[in-house]
């Protein structure tokens, strides 16, 4: 009977970690990203872009505010290699993404890690990094199911835009950009929720909201990000040592 | 349907650089065991990374520091915030930061 018991909680946990669990725990991002990646196919089309262009652009870039800055750039007759360079230091923060999810993929081949982190973005880290401290692991299925969904579902929103975008003169209207804002404010909330330690964690957050704000005044919105995910971790470092 | 060879050869160049930061600390981090410092600091980045997000998004605006009086963002993020801690969901959290920013500038 107790081995009974014991196999069922297996079969549960095994589901868990599934592929189309992964898939599953998208979903509720796929809106904000489905009116971003709208937008950038809007843009992408406002600047001059092919419907080919916008659509390899995010099989390969595949990140947001790279490819709202590409087609910017573009637009404006910017060199390439003030366009390259530009997307390198605003995708830069994924470093630190990256390497906070590095301790969950102890077991795997490089490749598959390369294959993991190739499809990184601020959501499904944001997703990712919550399922990892509710159940302490991240499953290398479960990664792919939800990296496959947002991926699919940014080529599809991107291509859609780059269509429709001509018959759309205003998307703010419909308040679809601030899903993203909105998104993230969920995400932040879920994660401290999940955590047992919500004094040091919004001593964090608020420290990252002054550092990003102070520097993005003086310097880039990139830097800004940059340095209040490395300085703002040190702060909540040395007050939880402090305490 | 065309892809021009100049917009080809940024793409490719724009997909390298954002490709490298993405793979490199996954493919190497998780081969060395980090010291126990560098654990405590990677706790926090998730925190810092989402925060200074939000922060952009809400306090800055071009470049500067946004209205906070006449800022229909920042309004409109109470009550996405408040939907987020009361039912802990994110669809939920989403569907009120779209109606409350749609409300707020059909009335502003």
């Amino acid at each position: 009977m107790q081995e009974k018991i014991d196999l069922r909680g297996l079969e549960a946990a095994r589901q868990q970690e599934s592929f189309l669990q992964g898939v599953k725990d998208c979903v509720p991002t796929l809106l904000g990203y489905l009116s971003i990646g709208f937008a950038a196919g809007v843009v992408g089309t406002t600047s001059g872009l092919s419907v080919a262009e916008i659509g390899l652009m995010s099989i390969l870039i595949y990140a947001g505010s790279a490819q709202f800055i590409f087609a910017g750039m573009v637009a404006s007759d910017g060199s390439a290699a003030a366009i390259i360079s530009t997307i390198f230091f605003v995708n830069l923060r994924h470093l630190l993404l990256s390497a906070a999810l590095s301790p969950y993929f102890r077991q795997l081949a490089p490749l598959k890690n390369a294959l993991i982190g190739s499809l990184l973005t601020d959501e499904t880290f944001g997703v990712a990094i919550n399922r990892a401290t509710q159940t302490g692991s991240i499953g290398e299925k479960w990664m792919h199911g939800l990296n496959a969904a947002a991926y699919l579902n940014w080529i599809a929103a991107t291509i859609a835009g780059a269509f429709l975008g001509q018959w759309i003169p205003d998307p703010q209207r419909f308040g679809l950009d601030f899903a993203l804002p909105a998104m993230f404010i969920g995400l932040l909330v879920l994660l401290m929720a999940s955590r047992a330690r919500i004094g040091v964690d919004i001593v964090v957050a608020v420290s990252a909201v002054v550092i990003v704000i102070g520097v993005t005044l003086v310097s880039t919105a990139s830097v800004g990000v940059i340095a209040a995910a490395v300085l703002a971790p040190v702060i909540g470092m040395a007050v939880s040592k402090w305490k | 349907m065309e892809v021009r060879g100049f917009i080809l050869l940024i793409i490719i160049g724009a997909t390298v650089v954002t490709l490298i930061p993405r793979v490199l600390p996954l493919i190497f981090l998780s081969r060395v065991q980090l010291p126990e410092w560098g654990l405590r600091w990677l706790n926090y980045v998730p925190i810092a990374v989402m925060a200074a997000l939000v922060g952009q998004e809400l306090f800055v605006e071009d470049g500067k520091l946004a209205s906070l009086s006449n800022n229909v963002e920042l309004l409109a993020a109470l009550p996405t915030l408040g939907m987020a801690i009361w039912k802990r969901s994110l669809l939920g959290t989403v569907a009120v930061g779209i109606v409350s920013i749609m409300a707020l500038r059909y009335l502003t």
